[in-house]
């Protein structure tokens, strides 16, 4: 039979350390799309509280709790991350585990690494913890939300993993330059 | 160029894509006759000055937008859900 190993999105890429940024790739576990039905956006959110308790994130913030975390990623769709999903009766539930990469992006210089790539105000005046937003990372579409004073999270489709690590790493590079 | 989604905020305008005139959320009955529907599918002004068009925030929260722009300044006068005006 054959030995399966699981290699995760960046495997053999990250972590790097360049300048005063390290980027490192983050597991987040079993990872559940939830699309609420018309009308059912409190029940849902309801539901999640109780079994999770954390509810369904507003547009543009995240959630936490113990190890479970939600991240809005769009209009009517949040990820579920780092728990197993609730019976949800009154939303679309999808897999999407290991369809994800995750990569945490921190240090002195992680705004302005970001700054090159995201056309977005990421400062912390503007952009604070517990933040998100779907945005683009160079020519991708991204979901970034800050994890820390220095540090942001951002997620990618799978199959962009090596393009993130690219533009990533050649942004930081770039900053490190300056000096 | 920067829009103001309802949703995200005011975002570059490099996340979102362009579809047209707005007209399109205006679908005749499917029993209007021809010249309703050749009008709604062919026909559409080209106004120097104030449109509203349809804008979709790909990279972004992913709704519908009419906006309304100025085709002559570039000025953007305000964004709403197309879902709204469109129900
Ligand atoms: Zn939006």
């Amino acid at each position: 039979m054959a030995n399966l190993v699981a290699l995760s999105p960046c495997e053999g890429l990250l972590p790097q350390t360049i300048g005063a940024v390290t980027i490192a790739e983050i597991d987040p576990g079993p990872v559940t799309a939830i699309l609420p039905f018309k009308g059912q956006d409190k029940a849902v959110g309801e539901a999640l509280k109780s079994a999770l308790g954390l509810g369904f994130p507003a547009p543009g913030r995240s959630q936490s709790k113990g190890g479970a975390r939600a991240i809005w990623v769009g209009k009517g769709e949040a990820l579920l991350m780092g728990a197993a999903c609730p019976d949800l009766a009154g939303a679309a539930c999808v897999d999407q585990s290991d369809a994800w990469c995750v990569v945490e992006i921190v240090g002195d210089r992680a705004e302005d690494v970001l700054a090159r790539l995201v056309p977005l105000d990421l400062r912390a005046s503007q952009f604070k913890r517990g933040h998100t937003a779907r945005t683009l990372l160079g020519r991708m579409t991204a979901s970034a939300t800050r994890s820390g004073a220095k540090a942001f999270e951002i997620m990618v489709f799978r199959s962009m993993a090596e393009t993130l690590v690219e533009e990533l790493t050649r942004a930081a590079g770039a900053v490190a330059a300056r000096g | 160029m920067r829009i103001p989604c309802p949703i995200c905020g005011t975002r570059d305008r490099r996340e979102f894509t362009y579809q047209g005139a707005a007209e399109l959320l205006r679908r005749p009955a499917p029993d209007a006759g021809d010249a309703a529907w050749d009008d709604y599918l062919h026909n559409r002004d080209n106004p120097c000055g104030e449109a509203r068009d349809l804008w979709f925030h790909e990279a972004g929260c992913g709704a519908w937008l009419v906006v309304e722009r100025d085709t002559a300044t570039h000025e953007v006068m305000g964004a709403e859900l197309a879902e709204k005006v469109a129900s």
